[in-house]
C-alpha cells in the first residue's frame, strides 16, 4: 500500500486517529489507551501486516512527553509511524508493545532509562545505561552542572 | 653389517669405530660410578650421584622449558605470519631469559578467601609431576637416570599425577572460571589418559617389555611404526591425539581456553606460581613427546633402511641424542602445528571423541596388534 | 522450614552465575553478560551494559550536523563511514539537495570497503573466540590493505570522517582506483584462503552447526538485522529494498541463507565479502568526473520535521532519526542502532547451550560494544 491508501486503512480502523503526511511515511497520532489495540491490528491484519518494529524513540516534546514506533511490514515493504504523547510528566505511562514485537524490550527500556517514560505490562523494565541514581538525560529539562557543559 | 652392531652393544671392543664408543654414555657414567666408588662408601657414592643428576635434570629442565617457549612462539609467528620474538638477542633467543625474569620478579598476589595452602601446593605438584618423569627418559644410549623395568608405566602414572595440581588450582582459587576450568581438565584428562594407556599398550604388546632401554633396543632393525604395519601407525595417531589432550593443549586446551574461561584453573595465579604451570605445560608437551619418539619412533635410534649399507652407516654418525632430539622436536611440532591450526573442541565434542571413536579402535587395535605378534606377521 | 525447602526450585538452588565482563575477551569489549549455568549448560544470560555509555544522542542536541558526523564515528567504529553516510544522507534528504554521481559512487566504494575490513576483523575474532588464534593474524593482516586505502584518502585509517553534508571532505587520492583494484585482485586469491583455515575445518562445522538457531519468525520480531537476520532468511538488505547512494544502479545478490544457526551467519559474511567485492568491480571504473561536494551553506538549519534515513551498515540496519525545529542543532536524534538490537536476541538463541556456545554465537552476532552503548 503506498501513503494514501495506508491513510485510508488506518482511518477505517479508528475514525478518531490523527491522521498526517509526513515528508516521508504516514504518521499516525494514537492516544495512549488505544496504542496496544492497534498495534496489535496492525500487525495482524491480513492488508497491513506490519511485523517489523524497526524503530522505536522516546521523544520530549517540551510539554508532553511521546513515544514514536516506526513500523515496517517485510511483507508488503510499507512503514507506518505512529506516535503517541502524554502530559503526565510526573508519571508518564504507555503500553508496553513488547509482547506484539519482541525488539520493544530492549527499546523500552532504552527509553524508560533515558526519558523516563514507563511501560506497562513490560516484563522486565530496569534501567539499562545508568545507574538508578541519574535523571533521566533526554528530557529537556534535564541538568547536569557537571558533565554538561553549555556555551 | 648388522651383527657388527649386535657384538659391539655387549662389549664395546677397540674394533669398532670411535664414535661409536663415543656415542655409548654407558662406559661414562660407569666410569663415573666407579672413580666416586673409590672414594667414598657406596652410601655417599649414590648420595653424590643422586645430587648430580638432580641438578643436570633441574638444569636440563630449564634449559628445555625456555627453549620450548621460545620455540612456540617462532613456530606460532611462523604459522601466523609475523615474526615472533626478534628483540632481545639475535633472532629474540633471549627473549624467553628476559621473560623468566619478568615473571620471577612479578608480585604474587594473595587470593582472598582462597585456601592458601592448597593454592599454594598445587602448580608444585604440577611441575613435581612433570620433573619427576623426566627421569626415566632414555636420552641416548646409558644416559637415562634411571632404567626401571615398567618404565612406560611409571612415566605414565607420574605425569598423570599433574591432574591433581590442576584440580587442587581450580578449587582452591575460589574463582569460578577456574572451578569451571578445574572440572573441564579433570574429565578431560581421566579420559583421555585411557587412549594415551592403550596406545603404548599396543606397542608393548609388539616389544614384549616395558622397560624403556629395551623398547628402544628392540627397534634397532626398524622403528616400531614401521615394524607394526598399520595398527603401530594407528596407535600414533592416536597417541599424538589423546596425549595433546592430556597435556591440555590446543585445540584441546579446554581447561584454559582463554575466549570462554578467560585463563581456566590459573587466572588467579601470577609471578613465578603462574611460570610454574607455564613451564610445566611445556615439558608436559616434551615427555609426551619424547614417549612418543622413544616408543614410536625408535628413540635415540639412527634411521636405518634395510640393507642400504652406506647410508646406514652415515645415518650411525649422527650422535644418538640428536636423533633423540631431532625426533622428540619433530613430534612437538607436530603439536604445536595442530595447536595453532585447529579451533578448540567443546567439551561434550572432546569426550564424544574419547569415549565413542578413540577407545573402540584403540580396543580393536590392541586386538588386531595382538593377533599380528601371535602370527609373526610383523617385520 | 520443611515447607520453604519444598518451594525452592531445585534448579534455581543449583544455578552457578559468573560474570562475563566486562573485562573478558570474547566480549569483545565492556559488555557484561550475567550467566547462569547449570555446569556448563547456559540457562539465562542476562546482557549488563552501559560501561561506554557517552551519551551521543544528548551530545547530538547541542551540536550543529557537520559535527554529528564526528559522533557517528564513535559508534559503530568498524562501519565508521556507513555511520557518517547515514546522517549525510538524511540531512541532504532534509535540505532536497541533489547529490551529483561522482560522490555516491565514492560513497558506495567506500561503503563496501568498509563493509569488507569490518567482516574481515570480524573473521579474526571470531575464529579467535573459537580458539584458532592464527585466524586472527590473517584477518588483520588483510585489513591492514584496506586500511591503507583509507588512510590515503581520508587521513584517518578507522574512524575516517569521509564524509560531509553535501558530500565528501576532499577528492580521492590519485592513486584510489589502482590500490583498490590491486587490493580487489589480492582479495580474491586470499579469501578462499579463510575457507581452508576455517570454514572447511570439522571441527568448525562440529562447533557451528545447529548451534544458537534463530528463526524467521523470531528474527522478525526481534528486529535482528543484517547478515545475523540474513542468516536466518530475513530478507532486511536497506541496500536493496530502499537503495541509497548508487546502489540501484548495480546489480548484486542479497546473500541469504535459512538455516539460521552459527554456521549460516558465517558464511552470510564470508559471501557478502564476496557480493562486495563485486559491488566494488562495478563502480571503480567508473567513477564519474564532477565535484567532489556540493557547496552547502555554512550553517546548516534543516527545515523543520522528522527525517529517518535507514543505511545498511556491516551489522544490520542503522536508522537515524531527526526531529528538527527548524535550529542549526537537532532537536532530537535517535539512532536505532543494529547492535543495540541485535544483543536483544542473544539470550534467547543461547538457551540451553553450553559456555563454549555461548562464545560461538556471541562471536556469530558481531557486536560492537560502542553501538550498543552509544
Amino acid at each position: 500500500m503506498d501513503k494514501i491508501q495506508l491513510g485510508e486503512y488506518i482511518k477505517s480502523i479508528d475514525q478518531d486517529l490523527g491522521i498526517k503526511e509526513g515528508n516521508q511515511y504516514i504518521e499516525v497520532t494514537v492516544p495512549p489507551s488505544k496504542l496496544h489495540s492497534l498495534a496489535k491490528q496492525l500487525r495482524d491484519d491480513k492488508e497491513a501486516q506490519f511485523d517489523f518494529l524497526f524503530c522505536l524513540s522516546g521523544v520530549d516534546w517540551g510539554q508532553d512527553l511521546g513515544v514514536v514506533y516506526h513500523l515496517r511490514s517485510t511483507i508488503y515493504e510499507h512503514v507506518v509511524v505512529i506516535k503517541t504523547r502524554t502530559s503526565d510528566r510526573e508519571y508518564p505511562q504507555f503500553d508496553s508493545v513488547s509482547d506484539i514485537w519482541k525488539t520493544a524490550d530492549f527499546h523500552e527500556r532504552e527509553a524508560f532509562d533515558l526519558l523516563g517514560i514507563r511501560f506497562t505490562n513490560h516484563p522486565d523494565l530496569r534501567r539499562l545505561f545508568l545507574d538508578s541514581s541519574w535523571g533521566f538525560p533526554l528530557r529537556k529539562d534535564y541538568v547536569d552542572d557537571i558533565n554538561i557543559v553549555t556555551k | 653389517m648388522l651383527p657388527d652392531i649386535v657384538a659391539l652393544n655387549t662389549s664395546p671392543s677397540l674394533s669398532v669405530p670411535w664414535w661409536k664408543v663415543v656415542y655409548d654414555f654407558s662406559s661414562l657414567t660407569e666410569w663415573i660410578d666407579a672413580s666416586l666408588h673409590n672414594y667414598m662408601s657406596p652410601f655417599w657414592t649414590s648420595i653424590t650421584e643422586m645430587l648430580i643428576i638432580g641438578v643436570l635434570i633441574l638444569l636440563f629442565y630449564a634449559v628445555i622449558g625456555l627453549f620450548l617457549v621460545y620455540a612456540e612462539r617462532k613456530v606460532c609467528a611462523f604459522m601466523q605470519n609475523r615474526l615472533g620474538p626478534n628483540r632481545v638477542g639475535p633472532f629474540g633467543i633471549f627473549q624467553t631469559i628476559a621473560d623468566l625474569f619478568k615473571l620471577l620478579f612479578k608480585e604474587l598476589i594473595p587470593i582472598k578467601n582462597a585456601d592458601g595452602f592448597l593454592f599454594n601446593l598445587a602448580p608444585f605438584i604440577v611441575i613435581i609431576a612433570s620433573f619427576m618423569a623426566i627421569a626415566a627418559i632414555p636420552f641416548a644410549k646409558g644416559l637415562h637416570a634411571i632404567d626401571l623395568n615398567i618404565g612406560v608405566l611409571y612415566v605414565m602414572a607420574v605425569s598423570a599425577m599433574g591432574v591433581i595440581g590442576v584440580l587442587l588450582a581450580g578449587w582452591s582459587s575460589n574463582n569460578k572460571y577456574s572451578l569451571i576450568g578445574a572440572m573441564r581438565s579433570g574429565a578431560q584428562i581421566v579420559s583421555y589418559e585411557l587412549s594415551v594407556g592403550l596406545s603404548i599398550i599396543t606397542i608393548i604388546i609388539l616389544a614384549g617389555s616395558m622397560q624403556l632401554s629395551v623398547i628402544v633396543e628392540a627397534q634397532r632393525d626398524g622403528w616400531f611404526i614401521f615394524k607394526g604395519h598399520i595398527p603401530a601407525f594407528i596407535a600414533f595417531i592416536v597417541f599424538l591425539i589423546s596425549s595433546t589432550a592430556e597435556t591440555n593443549r590446543g585445540p584441546f586446551d579446554l581447561a584454559e581456553a582463554e575466549s570462554e574461561l578467560t585463563a581456566g584453573y590459573h587466572t588467579e595465579y601470577s609471578g613465578i606460581k603462574f611460570a610454574f604451570f607455564f613451564l610445566a605445560e611445556y615439558i608436559n608437551m616434551f615427555i609426551v613427546a619424547s614417549i612418543a619418539a622413544t616408543v614410536f619412533l625408535g628413540g635415540w635410534m639412527p634411521f636405518h633402511v634395510g640393507h642400504w649399507e652406506g647410508f646406514n652407516y652415515i645415518m650411525d654418525f649422527i650422535p644418538p641424542f640428536i636423533w633423540y632430539i631431532g625426533k622428540t622436536f619433530f613430534v612437538i611440532f607436530l603439536m604445536m602445528w595442530f595447536k595453532w591450526t585447529f579451533p578448540r573442541l567443546r567439551i561434550d565434542q572432546l569426550l564424544t571423541l574419547e569415549w565413542k571413536y578413540l577407545l573402540p579402535i584403540n580396543l580393536v587395535n590392541v586386538l588386531i596388534m595382538a593377533f599380528i605378534v601371535l602370527m609373526g606377521w610383523h617385520f | 522450614m520443611e515447607e520453604k525447602e519444598k518451594n525452592i526450585n531445585p534448579d534455581e538452588q543449583q544455578e552457578y552465575v559468573i560474570n562475563m565482563g566486562p573485562q573478558h575477551p570474547s566480549t569483545h569489549g565492556v559488555l557484561r553478560l550475567v550467566v547462569s549455568l547449570k555446569g556448563e549448560i547456559v540457562k539465562n544470560i542476562e546482557p549488563h551494559i552501559g560501561y561506554i555509555h557517552r551519551g551521543i544522542e544528548k551530545m547530538c542536541e547541542s551540536i550543529t550536523y557537520p559535527q554529528i558526523i564526528h559522533l557517528t564515528d564513535r559508534m559503530d567504529y568498524l562501519s565508521a563511514h556507513i555511520n557518517n553516510e547515514a546522517v549525510c544522507l538524511n540531512v541532504e534528504k532534509a535540505l532536497e539537495i541533489d547529490i551529483p554521481d561522482r560522490i555516491k559512487v565514492i560513497r558506495t566504494i567506500m561503503s563496501e570497503l568498509t563493509r569488507i575490513q569490518s567482516h574481515q576483523l570480524w573473521w579474526a575474532s571470531f575464529g579467535m573466540d573459537l580458539g584458532g588464534l592464527t585466524c586472527f593474524f590473517y584477518g588483520l593482516r588483510d585489513r591492514e590493505k584496506i586500511l591503507d586505502i583509507f588512510e590515503e584518502t581520508c587521513g584517518g585509517r578507522m574512524l575516517v570522517s569521509y564524509n560531509c553534508p553535501g558530500g565528501v571532505m576532499y577528492d580521492i587520492h590519485p592513486n584510489f582506483q589502482k590500490r583498490v583494484k590491486d587490493f580487489i585482485k589480492y582479495f580474491r586469491k586470499i579469501l578462499p584462503e579463510y575457507d581452508q583455515l576455517l570454514s572447511g575445518n570439522v571441527i568448525f562445522h562440529e562447533r557451528s552447526k545447529g548451534i544458537g538457531k534463530l528463526s524467521l519468525e523470531d528474527a522478525i520480531s526481534y528486529g535482528i538485522t543484517g547478515p545475523t537476520g540474513r542468516g536466518s532468511g530475513f530478507s532486511c538488505d536497506v541496500r536493496k529494498h530502499e537503495p541509497y547512494s548508487a546502489y540501484d544502479r548495480i546489480t548484486f545478490k542479497e546473500i541469504l541463507h535459512t538455516e539460521g544457526d552459527t554456521y549460516c551467519r558465517y558464511i552470510t559474511r564470508i559471501d557478502e565479502m564476496w557480493e562486495s567485492m563485486n559491488i566494488i568491480e562495478q563502480l571503480i571504473d567508473n567513477i564519474p568526473e564532477g565535484p567532489f561536494a556540493v557547496k552547502m551553506k555554512p550553517i546548516i538549519k534543516l527545515p523543520e520535521g522528522e527525517y529517518y534515513q535507514r543505511v545498511e551498515t556491516a551489522r544490520g540496519e542503522l536508522g537515524v532519526y531527526i526531529i528538527s525545529d527548524g535550529n542549526k542543532n537537532p532537536y532530537r536524534v535517535k539512532f536505532r542502532s543494529p547492535n543495540f538490537v541485535n544483543l536483544s536476541v542473544f539470550n534467547h538463541i543461547t538457551k540451553g547451550f553450553k559456555i563454549a556456545d555461548l562464545v560461538a554465537i556471541g562471536g556469530s552476532l558481531d557486536l560492537v560494544i560502542p553501538d550498543i552503548d552509544r
